[in-house]
């Protein structure tokens, strides 16, 4: 199939970009979304042309690193999908593609389609983790887990960092991602005594980060790769809410 | 030369035990002076740098993705070994190290092996630690299912997403260590040089993938977690960045690097669709514990698989190894799939492919519990082929995947040039001549967490911290060198692409140094690359300039480097005059075409050294010596 692709074009953070266009000839179904605009990018190369710059790195839909906006809607509109998961046999001959880096105020582009997400790996610092040392850990088995609890907690850890979802928020919101690895962490007896200090860091860090806040459009969810669920969200607050009382709670004994 | 592993003496069980307590130690209070270079940020490399920094080592980890939390570890499916025995089916220690040794043919270190299945439980307890959602079961205990090369049920799971539940375990101890201002992280920064002053390794040369900026950075040692090098077959299950370049360039600066002929190729990957095919996706292994394997009986058969009555199906690996069956190692698999397609009973376009097949399971379990134990992977497969895999088989082939053949190391994971540790992959050490599933997540963990803390601290007990500075002469040297090849990259202005270069290597490499070679195909191998390789350098096209991000230059520095390894491997295969593990010469077989080895006279690791570009390398062999397993001939009959 023949397509006409429209992509976005920006050579530096500091520049203005635009949308360029370009045909991409005898596209087989069978290729993946990325692989088709590998054999564009050859083509440039081949025409002396500069080649466009985009984030990829294992093609499994797993390590997060891909990050296009396809017709609007980040990693394209079939569900549950990273781009580089995502195949031609979903377009159609003559169908026009708009291709654009996530946009959000935490993410400025780098260059082409690539964007800085740091802002995210800094939420992650500020709290998302167990402080465990390595070596002096009881066996696995001596705390037990409920099936249920493991589940919930897995159905969370899922989330593969990629920033879909705070590309598709209006308001360019972190908090499913944020909420995802809050209630992971929460949900496990592990991490469930440094629950509140943990909710309270990664809060505040994604506030300072130039993140929106959450006025429940659930456009994250809806364009999750992993479809982490808004639930999460949820269990974020709540875990929010717990964490204050504590706090009050212990300013009043005090 | 005759090299040392210096593994200490002693029965095997007690030989860390007794290594652990010959090592110096570095005192609390002068941990912080020394600084420590961590090169890839995979398990190996998180799990490192984590745990140095958390002894209170600076550290400096370098990834040339955009996060420590994309290592292509986070690809692995299937799970992780560990010797708990939490099923009471007869596991142990020993029987863990035995099954890695012999699924390795015997061309592992013994003593390495054993302390991997040592420490393999403390991983499992400290994953948990962590947070890591392991599958339990009702009770809330940990599950655990079986695995190819094994009969005992030993590898733990989150789902089929395994790696990357341990790499952001890893991570977010790394992330711990962040905030502490223990670990600097140094994100979309590609290692390009080692930097050795007066014989021991100090630094690196690297390149800022978004400024273009080549810059140096010392250190009193540096560990390379940097992975394999599957992608010297252009078509691998590798990350599309995953590359040799950090081991290769320390090679080049005098690292000795073992058996790189040892490269497993993965029996269940989902088969090539076409010329634009940019990667393999590989399917679990864990899959061939419920899946059946076969391919119709009969040539040019076109019926749908449904339609092919049991009587004429031939289930191959249950029929030419009835106890192990669809369980069978890596490599046997992987040779009895590509046999049965050379004779002409492959399924799919061009005949590439062999069914795995789930009918049996879903009617012994139901769809149902079929979809709880491998959904996610059913899933993946009909994104890729379109293909409902509960209602048709799927088609699998083999596919370059994993590289049991690294930088040589000793006991200590340090290798010949002192200062330079290498972890995970990038080393040779475990896995022998074949890697057994569930045992690479297994490998990295256990070098990043509970080896390389402890044997780092001998080495740099016996140095002065910072003795030597970015501003030392070689530093310059190094840049100088990095900046000239890339500036000659960009000059070259030719007419083939790189990826189009990549794929051509990827073609001889597959053809002749591939699943099967003979010593007819390795000579040949060794007239096409460096022919290859001039024409690279004569006409590779690398737009844009070397002061700006620029992933066509990133490619080429890669792809240039794999063009000299690729000769290195085929040196290697050549040299090796038996079959033993992944590594299968034709004209070394049994008359039922099984592997033959030949422990008389290949019962070592190959070394080689790097002897000048073009140049043939030279062979250094570190004498295999098994203390406790008898060489056997390895059968899964």
């Amino acid at each position: 199939m023949n397509l006409t692709l429209y992509i976005w074009r920006q050579k530096g953070p500091d520049e203005t970009g635009k949308m360029e266009r370009h045909d991409a000839r005898d596209v087989s179904r069978d290729m993946s979304f990325l692989e088709m605009l590998d054999v564009v990018n050859e083509g440039l190369v081949k025409n002396g042309k500069e080649p466009v710059a985009f984030d990829h790195d294992c093609r499994e839909g797993i390590c997060g690193m891909c990050s296009l906006v396809v017709n609007g809607v980040p990693h394209g509109r079939k569900e549950k999908t990273t781009v580089c998961q995502l195949h031609m046999r979903h377009f159609k001959d003559g169908d026009a593609i708009y291709i654009e880096p996530w946009r959000a105020r935490a993410f400025p582009v780098i260059k082409d389609l690539i964007v800085d997400r740091s802002a995210m790996e800094r939420i992650m610092y500020s709290g998302g983790y167990i402080s465990v040392h390595t070596g002096g850990v009881p066996d696995g088995n001596a705390v037990l887990i409920s099936k249920e609890d493991a589940e919930t907690a897995m159905d969370a850890a899922e989330c593969i960092g990629c920033g879909a979802c705070i590309a598709a928020c209006p308001n360019g919101s972190a908090m499913l991602f944020t909420a995802a690895k809050v209630s992971h962490l929460a949900t496990l007896p592990q991490g469930r005594i440094e629950a509140a200090v943990r909710v309270c860091a990664m809060t505040e860090a994604m506030a300072g980060q130039g993140f929106g806040n959450c006025s429940n459009h659930y456009e994250c969810e809806a364009v999750c790769p992993k479809g982490i669920s808004v639930k999460f969200i949820a269990k974020l607050n709540r875990e929010f809410m717990r964490a204050a009382f504590i706090k009050w709670k212990r300013e009043r004994n005090d | 030369m005759i090299l040392d592993g210096k593994c200490p003496s002693g029965p095997l069980s007690e030989k860390w035990e007794k290594r652990l307590h010959e090592m110096r130690l570095v005192g609390p209070a002068n941990k912080r002076k020394f600084t420590v270079i961590v090169v890839g940020a995979g398990l190996a490399g998180t799990s490192a740098s984590a745990t140095l920094a958390e002894l209170g080592y600076k550290v400096e980890v370098f990834c040339y993705q955009d996060s420590p939390r994309r290592g292509h570890s986070i690809s692995a499916q299937g799970g992780i070994n560990a010797a708990k025995n939490y099923p009471n089916d007869g596991d142990s220690v020993y029987r863990l190290f035995y099954d890695t040794v012999k699924g390795g043919d015997f061309r592992s270190r013994e003593a390495n092996v054993y302390r991997l299945a040592a420490v393999s439980s403390n991983i499992i307890d400290q994953c948990v630690a962590q947070g890591v959602p392991f599958a339990r079961d009702y009770a809330g205990y940990l599950e655990n299912r079986s695995f190819g090369g094994a009969l005992v049920s030993r590898t733990f799971y989150a789902r089929g997403q395994t790696g990357q539940q341990l790499l952001l375990g890893a991570y977010s101890a790394l992330c711990r260590q962040i905030k502490a201002g223990s670990v600097r992280v140094h994100p979309r920064t590609e290692m390009l040089d080692l930097v050795v002053v007066d014989g021991e390794a100090k630094g690196i040369t690297t390149r800022n993938l978004i400024t273009g900026e080549i810059a140096s950075y010392a250190g009193d040692a540096v560990c390379l977690c940097s992975g394999g090098y599957s992608n010297v077959y252009c078509l691998s299950t590798n990350a599309m960045g995953s590359n040799v370049t950090a081991t290769y360039r320390a090679f080049k600066k005098g690292a000795f690097f073992a058996n790189p002929c040892f490269n497993q190729i993965h029996p269940t990957c989902i088969p090539v669709t076409g010329e634009h095919q940019s990667k393999l996706t590989l399917m679990s292994e864990s899959l061939r514990n419920d899946g059946r394997v076969w391919v119709p009986g009969k040539k040019g058969d076109k019926r749908p698989p449904k339609e092919v009555p049991e009587a004429e199906r031939d289930y191959f690996l249950e029929r030419k190894y009835p106890s192990y069956g669809n369980l069978s190692a890596r490599d046997v698999a992987s040779r009895a799939t590509k046999e049965v397609c050379d004779e002409g009973l492959g399924v799919g376009p061009g005949g590439r492919g062999v069914y795995l097949d789930f009918a049996d399971a879903i009617s012994r379990l139901g769809e149902e519990k079929v979809r709880e134990r491998y959904g996610n992977l059913f899933e993946m497969y009909e994104k890729i082929t379109a293909e409902d895999a509960y209602k048709q088989p799927m088609r699998i082939y083999p596919a370059p995947h994993y590289a049991m053949g690294g930088l040589w190391v000793d006991y200590n994971l340090q290798s010949n040039i002192p200062g330079l540790f290498v972890l995970g992959e990038a080393n040779f050490s475990d896995h022998g001549a074949n890697r057994l599933g569930a045992s690479a997540l297994m490998q990295g963990l256990a070098d990043g967490y509970f080896i390389i803390p402890y044997t780092i601290a001998d080495y740099l007990a016996a140095t002065t911290p910072g003795k030597v500075k970015a501003d030392h002469a070689e530093f310059g040297k190094s840049r100088e060198d990095v900046d000239g090849r890339t500036r000659k990259l960009i000059s070259l202005k030719g007419s083939k692409t790189v990826n189009e270069l990549h794929r051509e290597l990827g073609k001889i490499m597959w053809e002749y140094v591939g699943m099967s070679r003979s010593a007819e195909s390795l000579r040949k191998a060794l007239k096409l690359i460096p022919e290859l390789r001039a024409e690279f350098w004569e006409n590779v096209r690398v737009p844009g300039s070397g002061a700006e991000l620029n992933q066509e230059l990133e490619k080429a520095g890669r792809v240039a480097d794999f063009l000299e390894f690729g000769e290195l491997i085929a040196y290697d295969a050549l040299h090796r005059n038996e079959s033993c593990g992944a590594h299968f010469r034709e004209e070394f077989q049994t008359p039922d075409g099984e592997a033959r080895r030949d422990d008389e006279k290949f019962c070592y690791v190959a070394a080689w050294e790097f002897k000048g570009e073009g140049g043939e390398p030279e062979l250094h062999k570190e004498p295999l010596v098994f203390e406790t397993v008898r060489l056997a001939t390895r059968s899964y009959k």
